[in-house]
């Protein structure tokens, strides 16, 4: 609740570049942004000595789990786990219990997040009613209360004429409807990638044409509706070539990219641990590769967590029995920095004012650090080296894969609409 | 090795052997029902040797091998592995078995293999032949029939065969 | 050798020790009584979330003869079914004070989970698709004492012949037979294979079953036949069946084996018992011996004995 917060000793990237600067917010927005700044009368001094000082990350893909799963998180542990992660706005995937097909759930998911007062809450809508891929859901009803982004996460829309309905008639709402690319007929009973691993290994395979024929078809959708498709947690070789060419043909296709699919391959599965099971699955070097050089070249704008929180018993299950999914939002950082071979800028630009555009929020997220502009800002050390004690993580759950692997890049301090929500890596609520 | 010193050359191995051929012969005064079995695996070659010996002052006698190391009493404690698998192809049900070894020490083989011998049947008897005694007894096992007294310490190391027996 | 749960696990080196130490525990079952003290005092517990009578009472035996005391644990009766977590499952019985688990499960990779989870020994008793080690050290035994190969398998040309994809006793075979030296063939459809395959592969059984010296048959599900593998069972023995016409044109020498129990007049279409290179009942009976050579393994030790006593 400060009324003025003074940023000393970093140096400021965003849209407009880098520059060595301090930067000193008043009533929610930032006021001054130059050189050196005398704290007057100041009422919270940030130290960023050694860091960046960046718009706030915007994640478009997080599982609150709230309501219906709270044993997992709950949009407080969510948020807080978030604002760790230097989120300043995440969306929430519907895929809750009840779903997020109405406005009531909707209303109250962005009521419990608004409590929290920890990051910017933006639910999101499911497609189809129960995310049963029969019916729409009321698009027209959710976006009227502000819901921009819709997906069936968790599936896809498996019937390919209902989908087209849904991209006409969201098509002038100004709403995006994001794909969960995966064909669920040729997944069946699926554990991990199909490939050499998982034939020696003994596990049924989730082959790579199981998502890259929806990518297909939802490019080729779009080239008919001229309706905007942003596909989810892109994770193969050859979805990076189509979403490639659709652009290079003008067509309205952004593409997301998960910090475990950029780091992480089907080999992680030798030992079975359901910590390395998720949806879709980690794949091979070369398709890692593949998805590092689609952030690297823009096919692919976003860098987006699919933070998938899971109770631990249930990752102590056999691997077939157990929930996909892994948790992302307080190592998303770390694991990119570490893996992408890419200018800061452009990491940070994945993180942040990207993914802020494709979520509609992009008045208030992903601003220019700039005087008038909402104090939604990232402080972090784009050097600092680190790794992952689950026992430390703000999440209520603990299935992190990132478990000794080093990362690089650590968030100091968060500030959401002029409040600091993290402060010296520790949150404030 | 630099350390060994050799107790018994091949001649005097050849000659216990002969002695003892004649005492097990005069023992069991005759050689009926009598059968040696040599243990795996340092009493192998002894039992065979013994054999040929006493086939040729009186007659042949059935010659077996037998493997106690299952039968050991300290699994787990000490690394075990078998020898070559147990070959007795006589009746052991009232049998005089000679159990025939290399060396005699804490005598823990001599009674697994005791346990073991049973386990195929009932001897009427069982003897014990070794060539070198050396001392350190941890059961009640006494020899029968003894090649060579050989006093030592504990950490030293016996090794017989029929090339001689050495201390080391 | 601390656990045994894939061939590979072991390597060359400790399959070739398996088999020798089988070659004693056989030699213990052919006494009139077939018992060794070896392993008094410990405690062996076989945790079967899948059923499988034969298994289980060959490990039973195999425990019991080397006078290890045995534990049975079935998911049946178990509390498993009333939501128990495998973690909780195997602390709870390791907390019981057991020296080794033998663990069958429907899924793979369920031995190497539970590790993090006990102290106890490891023996896999088969997991999901993955791997079935001790089926693997037995059909190994069985082929070495037939054709009387104790210096390894260079040469030996063996087929197995199914459904791979869904089998881990294939799987197992194959590492085991191809680290010994053999020449190991697939005989399958696409379908019912993995998707990648180190060996050579057919669907013509005709082409190489004049020249085996091993034909092994997997089991052919019925319930396969819901997934579109194969359009029916009788196209299936038709293509891949051991018939009639087929065993005529096995070599003379050939082994034919299979894993139990068997789908009479599918992958089997004549009686085995008219074929004089089955060696299926000795597979059984070798199953026992080589499951006393794994448990003294792993609850012995076993390295180079000191001739000092």
């Amino acid at each position: 609740m400060s009324e003025q917060i003074l940023i000393i000793g970093g140096r400021v990237v965003d849209q407009a570049g880098e520059r060595r600067a301090d930067v000193r917010v008043t009533d929610g927005r930032v006021a001054e942004v130059a050189e050196t700044i005398e704290p007057v009368d100041a009422d919270e001094v940030l130290d960023a000595s050694e860091c960046v000082v960046s718009p706030g990350f915007v994640d478009l893909h997080t599982h609150l789990r709230e309501p219906g799963r709270e044993e997992a998180e709950t949009i407080e542990t969510g948020s807080r786990a978030a604002a760790r992660g230097g989120y300043t706005c995440v969306v929430a995937m519907p895929n809750t219990d009840p779903t997020q097909d109405s406005v009531s759930v909707v209303e109250f998911v962005r009521r419990q997040g608004e409590a929290a007062g920890l990051c910017d809450v933006r639910p999101s809508g499911s497609i189809t009613i129960g995310r049963a891929g029969e019916q729409l859901s009321p698009l027209g009803e959710l976006a009227a209360v502000g819901v921009h982004l819709f997906t069936d996460d968790g599936d896809g829309v498996q019937d390919p004429l209902l989908m087209r309905r849904a991209l006409e008639y969201a098509a002038d709402l100004g709403v995006v409807l994001a794909q969960h690319c995966e064909v669920k007929r040729l997944t069946e009973g699926a554990v991990m990638h199909e490939g050499r691993c998982c034939s020696t290994f003994g596990l049924p395979g989730w082959p790579s044409i199981a998502e890259e024929l929806m990518v297909y078809r939802d490019i080729e959708l779009v080239r008919l509706t001229g309706a905007p498709v942003h596909i989810l947690h892109l994770s193969t070789a050859r979805s990076v070539d189509l979403v490639r060419a659709a652009k290079a043909e003008g067509l309205a296709v952004t593409a997301e990219a998960t910090p475990h699919h950029i780091s992480l391959t089907d080999e992680l599965l030798v030992g079975y641990s359901a910590l390395y099971k998720v949806n879709p699955p980690l794949r091979t070097l070369p398709d890692v590769t593949a998805v590092r050089a689609g952030l690297a070249d823009g096919t692919i704008d976003a860098i987006a967590t699919d933070h998938a929180p899971h109770a631990p018993e249930t990752k102590e299950q056999p691997l077939d029995q157990a929930p996909p999914g892994m948790l992302g939002l307080e190592t998303a950082l770390g694991v990119s920095l570490a893996h992408l071979d890419m200018p800061l800028a452009d990491v940070v630009a994945a993180l942040s004012w990207k993914p802020a555009e494709i979520a509609g929020v992009a008045d208030l997220h992903g601003r220019p650090v700039a005087p008038g502009e909402p104090a939604n800002l990232t402080v972090f050390d784009p050097t600092a080296e680190w790794e992952v004690v689950p026992a430390r993580l703000a999440s209520k759950s603990r299935n992190t894969p990132f478990i000794g692997i080093p990362l690089r890049g650590k968030v100091r301090h968060t500030v959401l609409n002029g409040t600091a929500t993290v402060l010296d890596g520790e949150a404030m609520r | 090795m630099t350390n060994s010193k050799q107790v018994l050359g091949p001649d005097d191995v050849r000659r216990a052997v002969t002695r003892m051929a004649h005492e097990i012969i005069e023992r069991n005064q005759g050689l009926d029902a009598v059968a040696l079995i040599g243990l795996q695996r340092g009493g192998v070659w002894l039992a065979e040797t013994l054999g040929s010996e006493i086939e040729r002052i009186e007659r042949a006698v059935p010659v077996g091998s037998i493997d106690a190391s299952l039968y050991r009493d300290d699994i787990g404690l000490r690394p075990v592995s078998p020898g070559s698998v147990s070959r007795i192809d006589f009746e052991i049900d009232g049998a005089i078995v000679v159990l025939v070894d290399d060396v005699l020490f804490t005598g823990r083989t001599v009674k697994a293999a005791l346990d073991a011998i049973t386990d195929y049947g009932r001897p009427s008897a069982v003897q014990l032949a070794v060539l070198v005694d050396r001392g350190h007894r941890e059961l009640p096992i006494r020899p029968d029939f003894v090649g060579k007294n050989l006093p030592t310490s504990t950490d030293e190391r016996v090794d017989a065969t029929a090339r001689g027996v050495d201390i080391s | 050798m601390r656990h045994f749960r894939s061939i590979d696990e072991v390597g060359t080196d400790g399959v070739t020790r398996l088999l020798d130490l089988a070659d004693h525990m056989a030699e213990v079952n052919r006494r009139p009584n077939p018992k060794v003290p070896a392993l008094r005092g410990k405690t062996v517990c076989n945790v079967f979330f899948e059923d499988s009578t034969r298994t289980r009472l060959s490990f039973e035996t195999a425990a019991k003869r080397l006078s290890a005391d045995i534990m049975n644990f079935g998911v049946s009766s178990s509390s498993v079914n009333k939501g128990e977590s495998l973690r909780d499952t195997i602390e709870t019985i390791a907390a019981m004070g057991v020296d080794a688990f033998v663990i069958r499960h429907g899924s793979s990779g369920v031995p190497w989970q539970v590790e993090q989870w006990t102290d106890a020994a490891v023996v896999n008793a088969g997991d999901g698709w993955h791997a079935h080690p001790t089926q693997a050290l037995l059909d190994c035994y069985t082929i070495r004492t037939a054709l009387h190969r104790t210096g390894g398998f260079d040469g030996l040309k063996i087929a197995i012949v199914g459904d791979v994809k869904h089998s881990r006793v294939a799987r197992s075979d194959i590492r085991a037979f191809t680290l010994l030296g053999a020449d190991v063939t697939l005989v399958a459809p696409r379908t019912l294979l993995p998707p990648t395959v180190d060996v050579p592969v057919t669907t013509d059984l005709d082409d190489v079953i004049g020249d085996v010296d091993v034909l092994y048959l997997l089991r052919m599900q019925r319930e396969r036949m819901t997934e579109s593998l194969v359009p029916s069972l009788r196209e299936y023995t038709a293509r891949f069946g051991l018939t009639p016409a087929r065993a005529v044109a096995l070599p003379e020498h050939a082994l034919i084996m299979h894993p139990g129990p068997m789908n009479r007049g599918v992958e089997m279409a004549v009686d085995p018992g008219e074929l004089p290179g089955a060696v299926i009942t000795q597979q059984v009976t070798n199953g026992i011996a080589v499951r006393m050579a794994v448990l003294f393994e792993l609850l012995g030790s076993g390295t180079e004995l000191e001739d000092d006593e």
